[in-house]
């Protein structure tokens, strides 16, 4: 995903005369091929992007057809106005402080040390990786049980250890962080993948030449390990921000955004906003607000990328 | 994935200190590994505890504890009787399948136009398919649910499936792919006369099996996992997908905790079977995507 792969490859067919020769333009064909895609593109992505930004500027409503009247920019001075949607921005915010900083060093440690045991690695990648591929829906149907009071098995072994349990998905306080910490679950294998990914791209010899040098575990990884890494923790680090901004599931499916309202997330706002409460236009404005949200942390990953490979 | 060795195997009988720091490194790994296991049987509990639970009889959900008196299939065979689980495994199954085909076979035509023609606009009309990964799907339900209204399509597997099918990550995917593919042999079937089209199908697509495996299946789980766009689109409990069927009946159950965890596994089979029969095309998917590009 980065900008490199952009720039065309040094062609070794670009003989002139040859079949691929530069002069030799392929517009036509380029077209058949390129159709398909561009239909489904423009019809299922550009197209509703414009209409849900023209939208946003209308009073829209679901129940009834066509966009309603103009609006100007009434929808956005509104949801600007709304502590609903400061709460709920807040939430999806606050949950995304919650996750990252875990799923980023989780996943490093885990990696970290994964690829250092050469018996067994199919395991912790079952182990880390198999709650990933699991519905979000079976996610919450097992961690619902587990967060139970009095029944589920999280109560239960800290009880065990003498530690009195919190309302966890009951508790205003403790619901984002049980959401959170059921999120780590499901999620850290994506990273710990990425993770080992990377790691295995560290030239052996480097680990070698600092082993004679007399460099212990610790020196290696502070010295080697994790400057040889940075490409792929930035990376990492803006996935994760960005699929943490867009939480839905969790939040709808554990605690249906409550208790009162404490977890509500952007997406669900959206979601009440326009197919709950039929005002469309005002959920299409939110989506534009949450949209320039993510388009800004993109521009940071950019920049930072960016950065990076000016100083390789 | 190749199994790696320690540093110190290769440069071993260097000495005294040699010896020493083969020692430590020895140590270090093994305590590595204690860490590792503990972590990984924590991350196995949860699914672990499911299973357990759902071969109880409901009863017996109350005690928290792993042994089972008497174990029993009781609480699956309800799942599989009161609900339509296994309309919604079809749902799912049909809706995932739409959307992977779609998606191979427009981003593959799309990238290798983008990688092998040349023509004007190019490098523009790439930066356009890329610039859609800047656009997050959930921004835009509210107009594609207006669009699959007044294209009457709500209620149809088209609904969930069509707008998943245009990703820029798929075409990022295949671009990679063929362009670290040789050009011998496509100018070979060039010089003889052979379509692009042709080269397409019988040159470029037979060697690029592992780009197409890897975007097959991530598409596949990821649409087969897809809650909100479904959720909105399929209202009709006949023709909803694996989860949002389980949201609908999540509450259903009560305390009935054996049926619930009896659901939640059944939910959960298909894809664990999926995952145990391609997890190498998955994990290479993943870190492909992540770092090559």
């Amino acid at each position: 995903m980065s900008i490199e792969t952009v720039t065309p490859r040094a062609r070794p067919a670009e003989v002139p005369g040859s079949p691929a020769s530069p002069r030799q333009s392929h517009g036509r064909p380029a077209i058949g091929f390129l159709l398909p895609f561009a239909l489904l593109y423009l019809a299922f992505i550009i197209g509703p992007a414009v209409y849900g930004l023209i939208m946003s500027f209308f009073d829209a409503s679901l129940v009834r057809p066509g966009l309603g009247s103009f609006a100007g920019f009434g929808n956005y001075a509104e949801a600007l106005q709304d502590p609903d949607f400061w709460s709920s921005l807040w939430h999806t915010v606050w949950f995304t402080i919650l996750t990252t900083p875990p799923l980023i060093v989780l996943a490093f440690v885990l990696a970290l040390l994964a690829d250092r045991v050469n018996r067994g690695r199919w395991f912790f990648r079952l182990a880390f990786f198999a709650p990933f591929i699991l519905p979000s829906a079976v996610v919450a149907l097992i961690w619902i049980f587990m967060y139970t009071p009095e029944l589920g098995l999280i109560e239960a072994a800290l009880s065990k250890i003498g530690i009195a349990s919190p309302a966890w998905l009951g508790d205003p306080n403790w619901a984002m962080p049980s959401l959170a910490l059921t999120t780590v679950w499901w999620t850290l294998g994506f990273n710990f993948i990425l993770y080992l990914a990377g790691l295995q791209e560290i030239p052996r010899e480097l680990y070698e030449a600092s082993a004679i040098d007399g460099a212990g575990p610790w020196q290696q990884i502070r010295r080697i390990t994790i400057p040889m890494l940075g490409r792929t923790t930035t990376l990492v680090a803006v996935l994760q921000v960005i699929a943490s901004l867009k939480v839905f599931d969790q939040m709808y499916l554990m605690t249906s955004g409550g208790p009162n309202f404490a977890t509500r997330s952007i997406l669900q706002y959206v979601y009440d906003q326009g197919f709950t409460n039929f005002r469309l236009g005002y959920a299409a404005a939110v989506s534009m607000l949450f949209f320039l949200v993510v388009l800004a942390v993109s521009a940071v990953w950019f920049s930072l990328v960016r950065r990076q490979e000016k100083e390789v | 994935m190749a199994l790696t060795t320690t540093a110190t195997t290769t440069t071993g009988g260097a000495g005294v200190t040699q010896a020493k720091i083969d020692q430590r490194q020895k140590l270090f790994n093994r305590i590595c590994f204690g860490v590792l296991i503990a972590f990984a049987l924590l991350w196995l509990v949860p699914l672990a505890w499911a299973v357990d639970t759902a071969l109880k009889p409901n009863a017996e959900t109350t005690q928290t504890t792993w042994l089972i008196d008497n174990p029993t299939f009781a609480a699956f065979q309800r799942v599989l009787e009161d609900t339509a689980i296994l309309n919604w495994f079809g749902a799912s199954l049909i809706t995932a399948t739409l959307t992977s085909v779609g998606t191979v076979i427009t981003a593959s035509l799309a990238a290798f136009a983008v990688s092998r023609l040349r023509f004007r606009f190019r490098n523009l009309v790439f930066w356009i398919i890329l610039a859609g990964i800047m656009i997050p799907g959930q921004v835009l339900i509210v107009p594609q649910f207006r669009e699959m209204d007044a294209l009457g399509l709500l209620n149809t597997y088209w609904a969930v499936s069509l707008p998943q099918i245009p990703t820029a990550i798929a075409i990022f995917i295949f671009k990679q792919f063929f362009d670290g593919l040789p050009r011998d042999l496509e100018e070979a079937a060039r010089i003889d006369g052979a379509g692009w089209f042709r080269i397409y199908r019988q040159v470029v697509m037979p060697l690029a099996r592992p780009a197409v495996a890897a975007v097959a299946i991530f598409t596949f789980v990821t649409s087969w996992n897809d809650l909100l766009w479904p959720l909105l689109v399929l209202t009709n409990p006949d023709l909803m997908t694996v989860p949002v069927g389980l949201a609908t009946v999540q509450g259903a159950f009560g305390i009935r905790y054996a049926d619930t965890m009896a659901s939640a596994v059944l939910g959960a089979i298909p894809l664990v079977a999926v995952f145990l029969l391609f997890q190498r095309n998955i994990v290479e998917g993943i870190a492909g995507t992540g770092l090559k590009g």
